[in-house]
């Protein structure tokens, strides 16, 4: 039995599983559009490889990574592009991207799959097929998966995070309950990419079912370094640092990753998508989303990446008094500006919000140090004085409260009796740090860029000074060589008189002697 | 624009101060039990001064005053002001104590969640300054008729001899210090019928009526462990080293614990979270520094209760206090420094 550790704080909110989990994953319908950003890892877009009026296959590369970090992206299924334009994307400032508006066939044409033998195959070509293949952390972060399988050092615990600590969301559960043996075959993967020791697959205690469908799947390849460990449900279990310090008691501090302490970490999901991609040849093309909230028919499907949300909604059946989506969960998604925008491989939950099952929050009240946020923070910060400086703008001092090791995980806003949006503070401080430090960059550059100025312009007229002292040197030396010259000349002539005179002299001196 | 989290537990600052309101009733119930219904007209008394004060503030400060008004911290601050005066106090001491807290030591200081300074400890302070014999008069325990009480209460004729007597704290200090009496401490307890069988008669019952609700509180997870351990332990602990050193001259750590303000200041005073340490190690320092300023001044000083004093001037030492005792944050090796 694996010996699990606790991390500090978190709290426990309702967990609201059974709505969603109790149904298999459904497949969900072809939109009339598809709408696939080429933006879709955390890194950076992809390489636009298609224009409007192609012809595509399901599967096909449309971008393609660039660099070491970029990711590929595929179209969803086959049809033609009918556009490649900037669309408004799932994003809280709706922010437009390019992407390509995919018309479907109808036909789902696969391009040519090609399947490795992941235990036979240098893994290089493994982990380029991840890459190409579009594959993207897909708990949320959407951070390229091959860059997180290239450690600099030696992986000792590769950490399958199947937590879904988020209260409503389910589709980690019904994934791990379905499909099992694809996440335990990419979690064998992705471990063999690595070195891995040991692999954890950490399953919150509240999903006794998924944790089973994993144990089941493991009996089946008989992977003796693979182990299913039940982690008590605490939110946020499932983040990457809490869930690494449950299942090996390492505390991965801000500004290190956990690589450099030999562990690793992937959501089930991610291991899923490997396993689809080496095994199968599939890209990343679909994802499952959660439906949760205020639905008459909530579940999961499996959907197409690119599906507008318009279209993906209505299988849900939300209520009347449906008021506004939040894309992700409770405690740490945001609010849909506009739902027309498409889902993208980030996209886990569509949570969907009325007044009656989200009540607003009452009116926040002045702080009163009661310290329930200290006790509710994962981190060990003191969430209450972060907020003071954040408030005072005192971001100095907010700095030297590690207001950066926050994860923005809202335990301290959830438990807070003053109803203070405590987490918003923190985003506000963060991004007035970043800005001040981006403009305190563009000052320094620009002051740069004067003192060069200033030099140049200096060193020029110091150029320009000494070229127009030599030239007046020079002109002097010439004179005063013309001068010269002259009166060299003037004295040259009158050797040469000298010496005419001299030879002739000599001339008559030997006459005088051959005489006689 | 609504950001995460998008749940928030059912919690308020209401829900706090009605808890605390109600882990004081057991105590108040044992005061008027062995002390008369006096204390319940002052707990009345400073009630309405304190929402009525709280409301011109609040209204003076442009503020929205019902939202305000029923967050319950007024109406704390009212019965911890009644329940560390002396229950036949004059009607106006306790108008003015509780003035002087709810107006000057929290709404010209920023109101909620924003005063330095306990309130009531400075209203408790201001008042034993300004009037330290109208502060030092308690009903004799063996005598606890609701009349003559409400009476001094009222009246300004105070028929004081027959009612007044000092509270235990300060009757085993005056007779401790009067060098004609040469009395010792387990001579002054036999003798006296102010004293029960730990700490004061009543005081006892009225201090482990805080104690009872104070172990709610914990469990209710309004208040820490940290502030009402160290200050219990460190005033236990001091008293009985200075009292088997010199048992004469000073009393067990028992009759600290159970008479005076010991009780209600642990659990209920030291625990205020606006004007205490919020990190744990600094409420432990907190409240350890308010004890030992407890004992230092009832053995020395001369007042009759030292807790409204040792509270305040550890308030002084809060912020230092914070700043030095930041737990490492996770995943962090060593403690920052401050």
């Amino acid at each position: 039995m694996l010996e699990l550790f606790r991390f500090p704080g978190g709290v426990k909110p309702a967990s609201h599983k059974q709505e969603s989990s109790g149904t298999p994953i459904a497949v969900a319908p072809l939109a009339e559009r598809l709408v696939v950003p080429f933006r879709q890892s955390a890194t950076g877009a992809a390489v636009i490889q298609v224009r409007a009026g192609e012809k595509v296959l399901k599967g096909q590369l449309i971008g393609s990574a660039e660099g070491a970090f970029g990711s590929s992206v595929h179209a969803p299924t086959s049809g033609t592009v009918i556009a490649v334009e900037a669309r408004p994307l799932p994003h809280p400032s709706s922010l437009a991207a390019p992407c390509a508006v995919i018309e479907p066939d109808g036909a789902e044409t696969w391009c040519e799959r090609t399947p490795l033998d992941p235990f036979n195959t240098d893994p290089e070509i493994v982990r380029a097929r991840i890459r190409d293949a579009g594959i993207v952390g897909l708990g949320g972060a959407v951070f390229p998966s091959h860059v997180k399988t290239r450690a600099p050092n030696r992986i000792d615990t590769l950490v399958i995070n199947g937590a879904e600590c988020e209260p409503w969301i389910t589709c980690d559960d019904r994934l791990m309950r379905e499909r099992a043996a694809d996440i335990v075959a990419g979690a064998e993967i992705i471990g063999r990419l690595m070195g891995a020791k040991r692999i954890l697959f950490g399953v919150e205690d509240n999903k006794p079912e998924a944790a089973r469908s994993l144990q089941d799947a493991l009996g089946k390849i008989e992977c003796g370094s693979c182990q299913v460990a039940s982690v008590p449900t605490l939110y946020p279990a499932g983040g990457e640092k809490q869930l690494i310090r449950v299942l090996t008691g390492v505390e991965v501090p801000y500004g290190k990753l956990s690589p450099e302490y030999g562990i690793q970490c992937f959501n089930v999901g991610t291991a899923y998508a490997v396993a689809r991609a080496v095994q199968h040849g599939e890209p990343l093309i679909a994802r499952i989303v959660t439906l949760a909230g205020n639905y008459g028919q909530p579940g999961n499907f499996e959907v197409a990446i690119g599906t507008p949300m318009d279209a993906l909604l209505p299988l849900g059946q939300p209520q009347d008094d449906t008021d506004r989506i939040v894309m992700g969960g409770p405690m740490m998604g945001f609010t849909l500006a506009d739902t027309s925008v498409p889902i993208v491989k980030a996209t886990n939950c569509l949570l969907a919000m009325s007044q009656k099952l989200f009540p607003p929050p009452l009116p926040e009240m002045p702080c009163i140090r009661c310290g329930a946020c200290t006790r509710a923070c994962p981190m060990i910060l003191q969430p209450h004085e972060l907020y003071w400086y954040a408030k005072s703008k005192n971001f100095g001092k907010a700095q030297e409260y590690h207001l950066f090791d926050c994860i923005e995980c809202g335990c301290c806003a959830f438990v807070c009796p003053s109803r203070i949006p405590l987490v918003d503070y923190y985003r506000f401080a963060k991004s007035e740090i970043r800005a001040r430090e981006r403009e305190k960059v563009a000052a320094d550059t620009a002051r740069e860029r004067y003192e060069f100025r200033q030099f140049r312009e200096e060193r020029e007229k110091a150029e320009k000074a000494a070229k127009l002292a030599a030239k007046a040197a020079e002109t002097k030396a010439k004179l005063a060589q013309e001068e010269a010259a002259q009166a060299q000349k003037v004295g040259a002539d009158k050797t040469a008189a000298e010496l005419i005179a001299a030879a002739q002299a000599r001339v008559q001196a030997q006459k005088e002697k051959d005489s006689a | 624009m609504h950001s995460s989290p998008h749940i928030l537990q059912p919690a308020s600052v209401r829900t706090v101060m009605v808890k605390v309101l109600i882990a004081l009733l057991p105590g108040i119930a044992a005061y008027v039990w062995f002390f008369s219904a006096a204390i319940l007209v002052q707990i009345a008394l400073a009630s309405v001064t304190a929402l009525v004060a709280e409301a011109i503030m609040l209204r003076l400060r442009g503020k929205p005053v019902m939202q305000f008004l029923g967050d319950g911290s007024a109406l704390v601050t009212a019965w911890l002001v009644a329940l560390t005066f002396p229950p036949i106090a004059p009607w106006w001491l306790t108008v003015l104590g509780v003035l002087i807290a709810i107006v000057i030591a929290k709404h010209l200081y920023g109101g909620l969640g924003q005063n330095p300074f306990n309130p009531a400890m400075v209203a408790f302070c201001a008042m034993i300054v300004a009037y330290p014999q109208l502060m030092s008069q308690w009903p004799r325990s063996e005598f606890n008729a609701l009349q003559p009480m409400l009476h001094a209460i009222f009246f300004s004729d105070r028929q004081l001899d027959a009612l007044v007597m000092a509270t235990p704290l300060d009757a085993l200090r005056t007779i401790l210090r009067d060098p004609e009496l040469r009395a010792t401490v387990a001579g002054i307890l036999g003798s006296h019928a102010t004293f029960g069988n730990i700490g004061g008669h009543g005081w006892e019952w009225v201090a482990g009526g805080y104690l009872l609700c104070g172990l709610w509180l914990l469990q209710q997870r309004i208040i820490t462990w940290h502030v009402p351990v160290a200050f219990t332990v460190t005033l236990a602990v001091i008293a009985g080293i200075f009292s088997a050193i010199n048992p004469a001259y000073f009393v067990g750590a028992n009759f600290h614990l159970f008479t005076g303000g010991a009780m209600l200041g642990a659990f209920f005073i030291a625990t205020d979270p606006v004007s205490g340490c919020t990190t744990p190690l600094g409420k432990i320092i907190f409240a350890a520094g308010a004890a030992a300023l407890t004992w230092i001044i009832r053995s020395f000083g001369g007042y009759p209760d030292g807790m409204a004093f040792a509270i305040l001037l550890m308030n002084l030492l809060v912020p230092l206090i914070d700043m030095n005792t930041q737990p490492k944050v996770f995943g962090h090796k060593r403690k920052p420094e401050a």
